[in-house]
């Protein structure tokens, strides 16, 4: 602003136009102990979720109770290393320090088996050729590597298998 | 299922945001680069410090700016026992309300007592310490980490006075 009247010592002087603001905000994250049970089965390379005995849905993650019927959850039920895309998105913003090359899909995907997706990536495939209803299987990282994260499955890849049928998947869409 | 099969993991969220200042707010930081303070002359001539950008009873634009002392007194204070990280000082201190001379309002600051609680007390005399000038030709990288923790040259930031100090004549 022009009609700002300067001390003379800030004349001619180069003028702060920004400051950094750099925040950091510390957590200890826990899961919970459903959550823990399935990440430390993802560690053995198996998906276990746990069904709601009133609703009969299964939940994966687990998070050990039934957010519609309000009961806990402790039956524990393994699914299946395939599933079904049920929505996506194609990124064509690069973030988080241009880890993925753009476009690039991130999925909804319902696991054989289960009855709410997980989001996770999709490769292997043109980003116009995914779909709803389109069939994936998860891609692990090697045997050595895999640890208690959904990072140990790298990505989906479709499997071949002919669209699922949108009845299957609809609760979800 | 006993607690230490709950697993556990630090989650660390960090923003590398800045912000921009603005002529008025800007050219504090201008002159706390330069080693002074300055506020800016309200409507009813009082001097305001921090420098607003409006008059906080007639709302108009303020556009002159003036410099103060870096020595003042302290007018009320509060007692931080156990600093926590980012906090401008790693020991016990105050933060005071300091009304510089020259200004009519107090501005906030640390003030460093070596630790000792009973060392301040309002009304007391401080001035600034301040960190040391840019020397010509340093680098980006050196003159502080990208997270602001450690400062080793003034660049226009609040904390360029690293804090004060008992001490200053009026």
């Amino acid at each position: 602003m022009s009609d700002i009247q300067l001390p003379e010592r800030l004349e001619g002087v180069e003028p702060v136009r920004s400051i950094r603001t750099f925040a950091s905000l510390t957590y200890q994250y826990t899961p919970g102990r459903a959550a823990s049970r399935f990440l430390k089965e993802v560690e053995r390379k198996r998906l276990v979720g746990q069904r709601c005995p009133v609703c009969k849905k299964v939940y994966v993650p687990p998070r050990g109770s039934c957010p519609t019927d309000g009961v806990a959850t402790e039956e524990e039920v393994e699914l299946g290393h395939t599933g079904t895309i049920v929505s996506f998105c194609v990124v064509n913003v690069p973030f988080m320090a241009n880890l993925m090359e753009i476009p690039y899909v991130g999925a909804l995907i319902q696991l054989d088996g289960s009855d709410i997706p997980i989001m996770h990536l999709i490769q292997e495939v043109p980003y116009d050729e995914v779909h709803m209803g389109m069939r994936v299987e998860a891609v692990w990282v090697p045997d050595g590597e895999i640890s208690h994260t959904l990072e140990s499955i790298k990505y989906f890849r479709p499997n071949g298998e002919p669209d699922a049928p949108y009845d299957s998947y609809k609760e979800n869409a | 299922m006993a607690d230490q099969d709950v697993l556990r993991a630090p989650n660390v969220v960090e923003y590398p945001f800045s912000r921009t200042t603005g002529p008025v707010i800007g050219a504090f930081f201008t002159a706390l680069r330069e080693g002074f303070i300055v506020g800016i002359v309200a409507r009813d001539g009082t001097v305001i410090v921090p420098p607003v950008e409006y008059d906080p009873h007639t709302s108009e634009s303020l556009t002159e700016l003036v410099e103060v002392g870096d020595t003042g007194e302290v007018r009320s204070w509060a007692w931080v026992g156990e600093p926590l990280d980012g906090q401008p000082l790693g020991r016990p201190f105050a933060y005071a309300l300091i009304k510089l001379d020259g200004a009519d309002t107090p501005m906030v600051h640390a003030v460093d007592t070596g630790g000792d609680p009973s060392k301040i007390s309002t009304g007391m005399r401080v001035r600034a310490k301040w960190l040391p000038a840019k020397p010509a030709g340093a680098s980006e990288e050196e003159q502080t980490d990208p997270k602001g923790a450690v400062r080793t040259y003034r660049e226009g930031h609040i904390l360029d006075i690293e804090c004060f100090v008992p001490g200053g004549q009026a």
